[in-house]
């Protein structure tokens, strides 16, 4: 945060949430879905960068945090009609409890522990998703009738299947997360989050007790996490045990590393960049994940520090 | 008048080697103490038993009154033991002005201190003289001024103990003689201990110096006294007497 100009920083953020906003009106039917689709999972990103990429804690078992909001959201929403708005908030608050739960029982571990304990739990979580699947549909997933995700706002019924309404809902979430975000680690907690991450041992003698710091963070992460496997369920109505597999722990990780750990908008710029690559070239070859594989590697070689780490570094020193 | 630091019969055993032995250990208010010996007497060991870096095996430290012997060291922070550290460790890829800022809001946060971020972290800096440094990255200080952000990030955490584990390494000649300055300035408001190698620097500042050999005491008293005594020349001064 070096010459760092509040308002310099909240005006690039809030250009970025404009640019979203009017590309709703330019972008091709297809792309404007594939955009949406994009911001809702670049929340998820953004949940896991809190974690991974400021307290430096490698989790892999993040998806567990997104299927809760997944399926805490779209279960209720399928056997107890719930509203979507309801739906939503218990998909959050069942996230936000998990991470608390698993907070408190993998921060007794550090390192490459910690990586392995958040995998089995996701492991397990995933298992229970197939074992219960009278209630979750198993591997097969259950669809969201249409007729059921339509938002009430004092009688004037907002269906989350149109394009339009789906673009916005995904664009409102989003926004409010990436300044939530920018908000959190420009606040004195972001300071120490970003101090556990450099040197643990010192934060605790400047007197801060990095335990209780890590588990805020962890519970933050998954809750935001969980509010975008809630907001997936409900714009795209389905919910399926694949978002509970390993591969979605290690995407959010993947778009992170290529859009730049430890940047606010880094994560969407990674989810971007990394839906597009496989979106044009499996267009051309049904190899697209070898040239995927391919950019990931250059992208590693050539910028380490992902595409806006590298941009921060050598050039924009001031962004957050 | 009451010590505000005691401790009681502290013991740290790594395996066989007795690194603290049994030491009886009372410091006053607003003294600068000074503890020397020789490498591997248990300096560092016994420093870090009284921030709570590390726990004893047996014995009892007393701070202020209340026995801390328990308490984490977070919490030892909060109540006024501040340490800084024999090893640089200054978050290197902060600038100096977050290095600070941590403590700073550390107190804000406890209510030990009062006002802004800001005000507080430049008015550790300009203490230290690092206040044209506040927007460099730590690492990229020189080593004598990563000494003093570190000394820096101590002083804000209004320390009623500061605890500075041999601060002078390291430092050129000029900056010793600010440091010293420093210190006494420092020693208006709190009490120093501090470990130091450098002699002059010993006798210069210290009110007592307290001796350490093989995990024991092994002398107290006032500069003159222990320059005097001879049990101390033998273990530590050595070649000084005939």
């Amino acid at each position: 945060m070096r010459d760092a100009s509040p308002a310099k920083i909240y005006a690039l953020h809030v250009g970025v949430i404009a640019l979203l906003f009017a590309l709703n009106f330019v972008l091709p039917d297809y792309h404007q879905g594939l955009f949406a689709r994009i911001m809702a999972l670049a929340v998820f990103a953004m949940g896991y960068n809190l974690l991974f990429g400021y307290v430096g804690l490698l989790s892999l078992g993040h998806a567990m945090f997104f299927s809760a909001g997944l399926y805490g959201a779209g279960l209720t929403v399928y056997h107890l009609g719930w509203g979507v708005a309801e739906a939503f908030i218990a998909g959050i608050a069942c996230g936000a409890l998990l991470a608390l739960v698993i907070g408190l029982l993998a921060l007794r571990t550090s390192g490459v522990a910690f990586m392995i304990v958040t995998m089995m739990f996701a492991q397990v979580f995933y298992l229970l998703i197939l074992y219960f699947a009278a209630w979750t549909g198993g591997d097969q997933g259950l669809v969201v009738q249409q007729a059921a995700r339509t938002l009430n706002l004092d009688g004037a019924p907002l269906d989350l299947t149109n394009p339009t309404v789906r673009y916005m809902s995904a664009l409102a979430l989003f926004a409010v997360v990436l300044i939530a975000t920018l908000a959190v680690v420009r606040s004195r907690f972001g300071r120490v989050l970003v101090a556990v991450r450099e040197n643990e041992e010192r934060t605790k003698m400047l007197g801060y007790d990095t335990v209780a710091n890590k588990l805020a963070a962890v519970v933050l992460s998954g809750t935001i996490c969980a509010a975008s496997g809630a907001a997936y369920a409900l714009l795209f109505g389905y919910i399926g045990s694949s978002f509970a597999s390993v591969q979605y722990s290690i995407l959010p990780l993947l778009w992170v590393l290529l859009g730049g750990a430890a940047t606010t908008l880094g994560p969407l710029i990674g989810t971007l960049f990394m839906y597009y690559v496989t979106d044009i070239t499996s267009g051309f070859t049904s190899a697209y994940l070898l040239i995927v594989g391919v950019a990931l590697i250059l992208l590693v070689l050539f910028a380490p520090k992902g595409i806006l780490g590298s941009i921060r570094q050598r050039w924009l020193g001031w962004l957050p | 008048m009451m010590p505000l630091l005691t401790t009681k019969g502290l013991s740290r055993h790594f395996g066989g080697l007795r690194a603290v032995d049994g030491v009886d250990f009372a410091l006053m208010p607003g003294e600068i103490r000074a503890i020397i010996g020789p490498n591997g007497a248990g300096k560092t060991t016994f420093v870090s038993l009284l921030s709570g870096r590390i726990r004893p095996s047996s014995g009892a430290i007393l701070f202020d009154g209340a026995d801390i012997t328990d308490m984490p060291a977070y919490r030892r922070v909060r109540l006024g033991v501040a340490y800084t550290f024999q090893i640089t460790s200054v978050f290197a890829n902060l600038t100096a002005f977050d290095n600070v800022a941590l403590p700073v809001q550390r107190t804000l946060t406890d209510g030990r201190s009062k006002g802004q971020v800001r005000s507080g972290v430049m008015a550790a800096l300009e203490r230290t003289g690092l206040a044209d440094r506040a927007g460099t990255l730590a690492a990229h200080l020189s080593y004598g001024h990563q000494r003093l952000l570190e000394v820096a990030m101590g002083l804000a955490l209004k320390p009623r103990l500061l605890i500075l584990d041999e601060p002078t390494q390291g430092l050129a000649d000029s900056e010793i003689d600010n440091f010293v300055v420093l210190v006494r300035e420092i020693a208006k408001n709190a009490t120093v201990l501090l470990i130091e190698h450098n002699m002059p620097v010993v006798m210069q500042l210290a009110d007592r110096i307290t001796v350490f050999n093989s995990g024991k005491i092994l002398a107290e008293g006032t500069p003159e006294q222990i320059r005097a005594n001879t049990e101390v020349q033998d273990a530590y001064l050595g070649a000084t007497h005939g």
